[in-house]
This record gives C-alpha cells, sequence and structure tokens, in this order.
C-alpha cells in the first residue's frame, strides 16, 4: 500500500512538473504575442493610436460676397441659430427623433425632407441642420429640453442668402450641397494643385470643408474666388467622438468679394418693366464690355435651391411653359428681325456694296425667283436711300442688299462682330446660335441635297430672318463692337476681385480682344440714322421728350413661316406670336449704353420693346425713375 | 514594560501569520501594488472610486487570512455540502433566476449572487475529496464519476447561457482530474482533436463567419466573438471594435510604455471596460512590454509557487486542491490577457488582482487562503 501512494506522489510531481512547462509555454506565448505587438509592429499601433485621437475638424470658408458695381451686396451669407444633428448619434429611425423634437420646435416637411436627403448623401457622417432661423424662445425652449436630445444641438450657422430673391437670379445663379460629382471634381483640382500645404491634414479637411459649391452663374463661374480655402482644427477626441482639446489650428480663408458690373437697380427696374412677360435684355458698356444689366424672365427664387429645393417648387419651375429655369440672354437663340438692318447697312458701307446716297424705288415686295418676299408696308416705302432704310425699316433695301452681297460676304463682315460666336461672357453655357454661311450649311445638314445653299435663302437673311438665330447678349454685344468703333471688349460680368479684409481690388476686365477695321465715319452714318429711328421713325413715339439723345432699332420676328398670309395678332396663338425686338443706345455722341431686348410674343418691337428701352435708359442717363414702378429700396 | 509589550504585538503578528507563506505573500502584495497604481489610472473616467478597489483588496487580503487558517481537513469535510449547495442554487437560478442581459446568472437569496461563481471553487474541492476518498482503490469508473460531477455544473451554467464561466468551471475540473491521473492515452486525442478543430476553425472562418450560417449548440452572440477574434476587422465598429482598440492599446505601448496616467487609448475612452476585463490594456499601453514583462513574471511566480506547495502537501485532496487552485490563477491571467492581445476570443475573465470587480477577488483570496492554509499544514501533519 505505501509504495502505491509514493508512485502516487511521484506520479503527481511528474504532472506538476508537465503543467509548469505548460504554463511555461502559454505564457512565453504571450510574451511573443506583446513582443510582436509593442516592439515589432509598434510603430503601426503608435500611428493607429495618434489617429484614433486626433480628429480633423474642417472649419467651412466664409463665401464671398457678390456687389453690384455701386456696392450694393447682392450675394451674401448670414449666420442663424440653426438645430443641427449628429448623423452618428443618431439611434434608430431618424424620423422618431424629428418627431419627438418638432413637438417642441416646429419642423415643417420640407426641413425634414433636406435633412434626411443630407443625411442620406453623407452615409451618416457629420452634423446636418434640420431647422434654421429658430427664434429666441424656440432656442430657449431647445434648450430646455436638450437633455432629451443627445447628438442635437443649437449653433450658428452660415447660410447664403440672395436678398433680393429672384432679383438677377439667372445672372447671379445659386450654390447647393456638393453632389457626388462636385466632390470627385474638387479632387481631381485638389490632386492636380498640391502644393506646399500639409497633404495628409488639407485631404482630410478640404473636401469635408466644403459643403456647398456654385452650381450656376456667377456663383458657378467664380466658385474658385468664392468659396476660399477651408481651415481646420486638429482636436483630440475620445472615442465616442467628444471633443477633448484643441491641438493646433488652421483658420479658414475666406474666398474673395465678387464685384459685378452689374448696376442691380437698372436690373430691378427692367424686371419690373417685364412683368410678367417673357424675354431677355442686355445691357453693355460700349467702351470697357462692362455688363450693366442681364435680364431673363420669368426668373425664380435662387434661394429656394441652396439647401435643396422641394419637389412641389422643382416641379412648378421644371413644368411651366414659360421655362422660368432658361437663361435666355446667354441660351435662347432668335432671329435678330429689323434690329439686324444697322449691322447689314454697315456692311454695306464696309464693302462698299452701297453709298449712303443709293436708292431704291421700293414697290413693297421683291421678287426673287418665284418667290415673293413682302414689306410690312403695302405699297412700299417709295424712294428709299441708306437712313430711310432704318428708320423706316423698308424690307426691299433689304432683300436686294442681301441679294447683292451674298451669304458668304455677310457671314464675313458679321462674324467678328461677334453675331453666332461665343462671346466668351463669364457665364456658363453660352449658346452659339447661327450665323448662315455656305461652310455652315454643309456641316449642319447631313443630306447631301439639303447642304447646298440656295440663293433664294439669302434674300430674307437681309432683314434678320432666315437662318439668323442670335442671342440677345451677341446682339447686344455687336452693337457694342460697332458703338467702340470695331474694338471687342469681351463682356463680362465680374468686374473685379476684393480682398474682404483689405478692401484691395483686383480688376478682373479684359482688355480689348481685337479690333475690327470699321471707318469711323461709314459708324457716324448709322447711328445718325439710328438717332432718326428715334425721332422720326419707327420708335419715336417711345422716345418723345427724351432727355438725351439715343439711337435705336425696332425689330419684329417672326416665330413661323406665314406663307405669304397676313399676320393677325389676335388670332394667333400666344406662343406663336411675333417677338418684340429693340437696340438702343444712348447717348449719342459718347455712348455710355448699349442695349439689346426681346419680348417673346408680344407683337410689334416699337410697341412693346421700345418703351422698355426708353425707361432703362431714362434711368441710367438721366437717373429718372418711372412714376409707375414702386421706388426700388435697398434690403439692409 | 514597553519592550516587553512590544514584543508580545510582535509574537500575535508572528502567530497571526505563522506558517504564512512568504513568496505567496510577497507575489500578492507586489501585484497588489500594482493593482493599485493601474487602477489609479484605470479607474478615471469610471464610476468607481479608488477607495473601492482598496476595499476590495484589503477584503481579499482578509478572506485570504481567513481562509489561511482553516485546517484543510475541514475543507474536505466541507467539500460536498458546497458543492451540495451550489448546484443547488445552480437549479434554482435555471428555475426562477433573475434575467439580465438575456441571460438568467443571479439569484436573490437575500442578496442577488451569481452560484456559477462559487462553482470555480466548489468543482475542484469536490473532485479533490472526490479521489481523495476513492485514494488506492481507483478505476476507470472514478474518472468517468469525477467526469459526471464536473459536467453538470457546466452544463447548467452553459444553458444560462454563460460560456466564459463554463468554461472556466470545466478547466478548473480537468485540472483536478488530469492532476490526480487521468491516463494520457486519454488526453492526448482529445487534446489533438481539439487542436485539430481550432486549425480547422481558422482555416475556414470566412465561410463559417458568414452571417447567415448558423452553428449547433452556440448561440449568435457567441459565434459572432469567435468570427470576431478569427478576423476583428470584419466588423471594426461594431464587434471587433473592443478587440482592435485592445491591440492599438497594447501596441502602441511599446517597449517603456507611454507613462503612467499617459496612455491615450486608455483615457479617451477607446478602451471598453479599461477598469475591468481590459485593465491590462491600459497597462500595457503605460508600461509597455518591459511593464508586461515583469507582470507576466509575477503571475508566474505566484502560480509556481502555488504549484510548489501543492506538491509538498500532505494528502491527496490537498494536492489536488492545491494544483487545481494554482492552474485557476494560470487560467484567469491567460486567458484574460490573451483576450486583450486578440489572441482568445472575447469572454468576462477578469486579470486576477488587477481587475475590478468584488466577486471575482472574494474568489481569488480564497483560492489564495487554500494554498496558505495548504502551506501552513504541510509539516504539522507531516510531523
Amino acid at each position: 500500500m505505501p509504495s502505491l501512494k509514493k508512485l502516487d506522489l511521484y506520479s503527481y510531481h511528474e504532472r506538476v512538473r508537465i503543467a509548469i512547462l505548460f504554463v511555461s509555454i502559454c505564457f512565453g506565448l504571450l510574451v511573443v504575442r506583446l513582443f510582436w505587438l509593442q516592439v515589432i509592429s509598434h510603430n503601426k499601433y503608435a500611428t493607429l493610436a495618434e489617429s484614433n485621437r486626433i480628429a480633423i475638424v474642417p472649419v467651412p470658408a466664409n463665401r464671398g460676397l457678390l456687389i453690384d458695381r455701386n456696392g450694393i451686396v447682392i450675394g451674401r451669407n448670414y449666420s442663424a441659430l440653426t438645430l443641427e444633428i449628429d448623423a452618428s448619434q443618431i439611434k434608430g429611425n431618424p424620423d422618431l427623433l424629428i418627431d419627438q423634437l418638432a413637438e417642441i420646435i416646429h419642423i415643417g416637411p420640407r426641413d425634414r425632407r433636406n435633412f434626411k436627403r443630407a443625411l442620406e448623401d453623407s452615409r451618416n457622417m457629420g452634423t446636418f441642420p434640420l431647422r434654421s432661423m429658430l427664434t429666441e424662445t424656440e432656442m430657449a425652449r431647445f434648450l430646455a429640453n436638450r437633455y432629451r436630445f443627445p447628438g442635437v444641438d443649437v449653433s450658428a450657422r452660415n447660410f447664403r442668402e440672395y436678398p433680393y430673391n429672384e432679383l438677377a437670379s439667372h445672372l447671379i445663379g445659386y450654390i447647393g450641397r456638393v453632389s457626388a460629382k462636385d466632390k470627385e471634381q474638387m479632387q481631381n483640382e485638389l490632386e492636380s494643385t498640391r502644393g506646399s500645404e500639409d497633404p495628409y491634414a488639407l485631404q482630410r479637411a478640404f473636401l469635408p470643408g466644403i459643403q456647398y459649391v456654385g452650381k450656376i452663374g456667377i456663383e458657378q463661374s467664380y466658385e474658385k474666388v468664392l468659396r476660399g480655402v477651408p481651415g481646420y482644427d486638429e482636436v483630440e477626441i475620445t472615442a465616442g467622438g467628444k471633443p477633448v482639446r484643441t491641438l493646433s489650428s488652421k483658420p479658414s480663408v475666406p474666398g474673395k468679394n465678387v464685384i459685378l458690373s452689374i448696376d442691380i437697380k437698372l436690373q430691378a427696374l427692367v424686371e419690373e418693366l417685364y412683368g410678367k412677360r417673357r424675354g431677355a435684355f442686355v445691357a453693355i458698356e460700349p467702351e470697357t464690355g462692362d455688363i450693366l444689366a442681364f435680364v431673363s424672365k420669368p426668373n425664380f427664387n435662387p434661394n429656394d435651391f441652396v439647401e435643396g429645393i422641394d419637389a412641389t417648387t422643382w416641379k412648378e419651375l421644371i413644368e411651366s411653359k414659360e421655362k422660368p429655369l432658361y437663361n435666355r440672354p446667354l441660351k435662347g437663340i432668335y432671329p435678330p428681325a429689323s434690329t439686324y438692318k444697322p449691322f447689314m447697312a454697315l456692311a454695306a458701307l464696309e464693302r462698299n456694296k452701297r453709298s449712303p446716297e443709293d436708292a431704291i424705288a421700293d414697290p413693297g415686295f421683291f421678287t426673287f425667283g418665284n418667290h415673293t418676299f413682302r414689306d410690312d408696308k403695302i405699297g412700299g416705302h417709295g424712294t428709299v436711300n441708306m437712313e430711310k432704310s432704318i428708320v423706316e425699316s423698308c424690307d426691299t433695301y433689304y432683300y436686294l442688299l442681301a441679294r447683292d452681297m451674298g451669304v458668304n460676304m455677310m457671314h464675313d463682315f458679321m462674324k467678328p462682330l461677334g453675331f453666332g460666336q461665343i462671346t466668351g461672357i463669364d457665364l456658363d453655357g453660352e449658346v452659339r446660335g447661327v450665323l448662315p454661311s455656305t461652310e455652315w450649311k454643309k456641316s449642319a445638314f447631313k443630306k447631301p441635297e439639303q447642304q447646298k445653299w440656295f440663293e433664294g435663302e439669302t434674300i430674307s437673311l437681309g432683314i434678320g430672318q432666315g437662318y439668323n438665330a442670335f442671342t440677345i447678349l451677341q446682339l447686344a454685344h455687336g452693337l457694342a463692337n460697332v458703338l467702340n468703333y470695331g474694338v471687342v471688349m469681351k463682356p463680362h460680368l465680374a468686374k473685379a476681385i476684393e480682398d474682404p479684409f483689405t478692401r484691395q481690388k483686383e480688376l478682373t476686365t479684359p482688355k480689348e480682344s481685337y479690333r475690327i477695321d470699321l471707318k469711323p465715319e461709314n459708324i457716324e452714318i448709322i447711328k445718325k440714322a439710328m438717332v432718326e429711328v428715334n425721332r422720326s421713325g419707327t420708335s419715336a413715339s417711345s422716345f418723345r421728350n427724351a432727355g438725351f439723345i439715343a439711337g435705336g432699332k425696332t425689330g419684329t420676328a417672326q416665330v413661323f413661316s406665314l406663307n405669304s398670309k397676313i399676320y393677325n395678332h389676335a388670332t394667333t396663338p400666344e406662343f406663336l406670336r411675333d417677338h418684340a425686338l429693340y437696340v438702343a443706345y444712348a447717348p449719342n455722341d459718347k455712348p455710355k449704353i448699349a442695349i439689346a431686348l426681346i419680348v417673346e410674343n408680344s407683337g410689334f418691337g416699337a410697341q412693346h420693346a421700345a418703351p422698355i428701352a426708353r425707361k432703362a435708359l431714362d434711368y441710367y442717363i438721366d437717373g429718372k425713375w418711372p412714376k409707375e414702378i414702386p421706388e426700388w429700396k435697398r434690403v439692409p | 514594560m514597553e519592550k516587553s509589550a512590544l514584543a508580545k504585538v510582535k509574537s500575535v503578528i508572528a502567530y497571526a501569520f505563522r506558517g504564512f507563506d512568504p513568496h505567496l505573500g510577497f507575489i500578492f502584495l507586489g501585484l497588489a501594488g500594482i493593482s493599485f497604481i493601474v487602477f489609479l489610472s484605470a479607474g478615471q473616467g469610471t464610476p468607481v472610486a479608488i477607495i473601492d478597489q482598496l476595499r476590495n483588496l484589503l477584503i481579499a487580503f482578509v478572506i485570504m487570512w481567513i481562509v489561511s487558517q482553516i485546517p484543510p481537513k475541514w475543507l474536505e469535510m466541507a467539500a460536498i455540502w458546497i458543492y451540495g449547495i451550489g448546484i443547488a442554487l445552480l437549479i434554482a437560478v435555471a428555475i426562477f433566476g433573475l434575467i439580465k442581459k438575456g441571460a438568467r446568472r443571479w439569484i436573490n437569496v437575500g442578496i442577488v449572487i451569481q452560484p456559477s461563481e462559487i462553482m470555480k471553487i466548489a468543482v475542484p474541492l469536490m473532485l479533490a475529496w472526490y479521489f481523495q476518498k476513492r485514494e488506492g482503490i481507483r478505476s476507470a469508473f472514478d474518472y468517468l464519476v469525477a467526469g459526471l460531477l464536473l459536467a453538470l455544473p457546466v452544463l447548467l451554467i452553459a444553458r444560462q447561457p454563460d460560456l466564459g464561466t463554463a468554461l472556466l468551471v470545466l478547466a478548473a475540473g480537468l485540472y483536478v482530474i488530469i492532476l490526480a491521473g487521468l491516463p494520457w492515452r486519454w488526453i492526448v486525442p482529445i487534446v489533438a482533436i481539439g487542436g485539430v478543430a481550432i486549425l480547422l476553425l481558422i482555416i475556414f472562418s470566412s465561410g463559417i463567419c458568414a452571417p447567415d450560417v448558423t452553428w449547433p449548440l452556440i448561440r449568435e452572440y457567441q459565434k459572432n466573438r469567435v468570427c470576431t477574434l478569427l478576423d476583428p476587422t470584419s466588423d471594426p465598429l461594431g464587434r471587433g471594435f473592443h478587440t482592435i482598440q485592445a491591440i492599438i492599446a497594447v501596441g502602441s505601448g511599446g517597449f517603456f510604455g507611454k507613462g503612467w496616467r499617459e496612455g491615450t487609448q486608455s483615457h479617451l475612452e477607446f478602451i471598453p471596460e479599461k477598469h475591468t476585463d481590459f485593465v491590462f490594456a491600459v497597462f500595457a499601453e503605460e508600461f509597455g512590454f518591459l511593464g508586461n514583462l515583469v507582470l507576466i513574471l509575477l503571475f508566474f511566480a505566484l502560480i509556481k509557487r502555488g504549484l510548489t506547495i501543492s506538491m509538498g502537501a500532505p494528502t491527496l485532496f490537498t494536492r489536488l486542491l492545491g494544483g487545481a487552485i494554482s492552474l485557476i490563477f494560470f487560467t484567469y491571467a491567460f486567458v484574460n490577457i490573451g483576450m486583450v492581445t486578440g489572441l482568445l476570443p472575447v469572454v468576462g475573465v477578469p486579470l486576477p488582482l488587477l481587475s475590478y470587480g468584488g466577486t471575482a477577488l472574494v474568489t481569488l483570496g480564497f483560492g489564495a487562503g487554500i494554498l496558505m492554509s495548504i502551506h501552513r499544514h504541510r509539516r504539522l501533519v507531516q510531523s
């Protein structure tokens, strides 16, 4: 028995020794593991721990202001108390949280939709505004209940605001939340311009710091100037994302202000004058190319777009027959109609096809081949020289002139004036239009029988019809080029870039693009005729008692071909009625302003378009505000 | 007079600590010191005050002292009762236990207790008692009985469900059975099969961890724990977060550590349960590889000392009990550090003495007291 006990004891000792070996191996394993983590992979984990604890918090830059030529701010930022929700702290359905918040603060369906869309776009990272413009009462009510809503807070946020709402909407444009496409574009931009900045922090701060970008208009074309550079704070954070302290920070660089060439008061007046009518109006300072007014009617409220437009408003805008989102002066192409005649007359003088005294006997029509081209005036204008052809707007004179010049000579003369060409205005999406030539027809049509130019097609080009299709911008630009004696200034909306701190202005006005060789005496002949239009011609009634001498030319563009039938305004459906056009400038000796405008489907240019120009000139030249239009006030 | 008073005090102390193993005592003091220092750092930002940790350490020490005064013979006599009561409580839990966080682990007997904790000591006590009873007449049948005595509480705990505690109780019982002399020809195949199973698990982890795969007998959260271990990055913000952040804390500590109370991972709340189950991550981040070596050496010394004491024990009961308790200490330390460093799945096992928590400290104090008692009564019985 004792021997067995001894054996047992021996066996126990043996097993304990094996156990100690086992323990040693296991602890050895731990030591190896710890050595692996703490010595060999230390750098990797040290970096991970660092990036764990430090968050780069982007500090958005203040966007630059938009200011008109007289210092009136038309695009600005305001700071508003905003209810924000940290997306990462939303537990469960965000709707439930919003429902609870709605019990203490009014939250509209649009707020809710915008918030949820922002949330979806972000994949639940970041802080998003739910309701802005909280009143003091609302804020107090929320603060009293804040403990119930972790991750919800009130903070002052910067918002973009267009204080005059619809005014100048097409040229200002609007900003909107950054889309995936915008992001991609900025990423590429960033990669190509990586400079001395700390790329790591910049990468992490730059893109998240930009939450809005210009989508159209000046906001878009001067995006990089207006945007500024977001800064960032390096913040030590807890695992829950709670900031502990700021380790370092790089302030944001605010965007620069863009000073526009626009006279916003002139713009406002013209928009008022249009009222509910559709159309486009462009006013240019001939000497500089400054665009003084750039009207597209109807327009829209850019403020609706900043936080994402709601579906109802969007549907209304997009489905409206009036196309309020359509930038007419930039994209709308129209036949210039009779407003083209002064340019044709100048071409005749410059190309020696007519002298001012050359006269025709006008029977009221012109027959070319087997087609008769009519003049508006039954029985004709009698003996017509160049001046009379402009003053009375005689079509026959220009049918003959067009025939004598031919399509290509007209094309070659009009092209440098900018007709059917990209003017290079600082807005995106400019449309070229059509300045016909035999070349153009070859490339524009596919079938060989259509590619041929027919001589008959030349005739109506003389009165600004036929294939001629220009933008109102081109028409105003062409007039400005003539008035500037052939010195072509690129039309532009931005005049200068202003540093928000130093107020230092940096002119962006382009220098002359090129010069057209035009004889000043020929230009004077045209100007004299245009002045006579307003004195005794088609628009004389509109310019009675003007305090200045202004030149002008009316035009009435057919929307569809009458096929020799007589046009009856009243019986024609609205959208098929004639467009009223007008070009004007003043004062005659040294023009400060050149205007081209169209009132869509309204009828005669003299009747519907010329009065708008007269009132615009009254204001711009003499500072006279029409009595029927309420005085325009600056928004504080 | 004064001298004699001093002498009197001295003799009282000497009496109180007679047979107190100085090796074990100093190792314990060393670990308690580390525990105190780490808690001053890890306890920050938790609702637990340093005084609570001190109190717990003191209670553990008092329990250790009391238990060390109990002759092992008494434990031997009480073993079957402790085990019986433990089983009864486990059955009671299964019938009308309290449910917290989806598990039925607690019972109210005046105070709310977790009977599975008792089994960590009760099972080795019972098995050691059984083998003592069968000393000299042991047969293969006895291992079967021992296996059943072990299986009953393990299964009861596992179905609470509390896989972590069940595994710890299972380990404690297996230590007794193996130390008692379970033939190697039975041990080797089991270990081999287990090893192969783990290897297969690692190889096929991507397939079996697919979300729609259910494992037989294993609950969803347990499957998740294993899968998270196999690939913590598969769910970096969810289940894998604890493991990843703990590993980052340990790794970023480097050779010398970031310095006491300088751990960024710990103090910026990246470490979950930083004063309890994951306290090692705090220690490793702040004291580095060097500190870890010291800690592991202390644990090794503790276990080695316990096993040495058990080798000198007079009876089979005390030997088995002493050996099993030492190895329970080992299991706690190894599983906890293994879990924090990502070697083992996350199971709720505290790091002996360092983790905050009353129950575990009581259990550990009890175990250490038994070791002391065994050491103390060694010569008395032998002579």
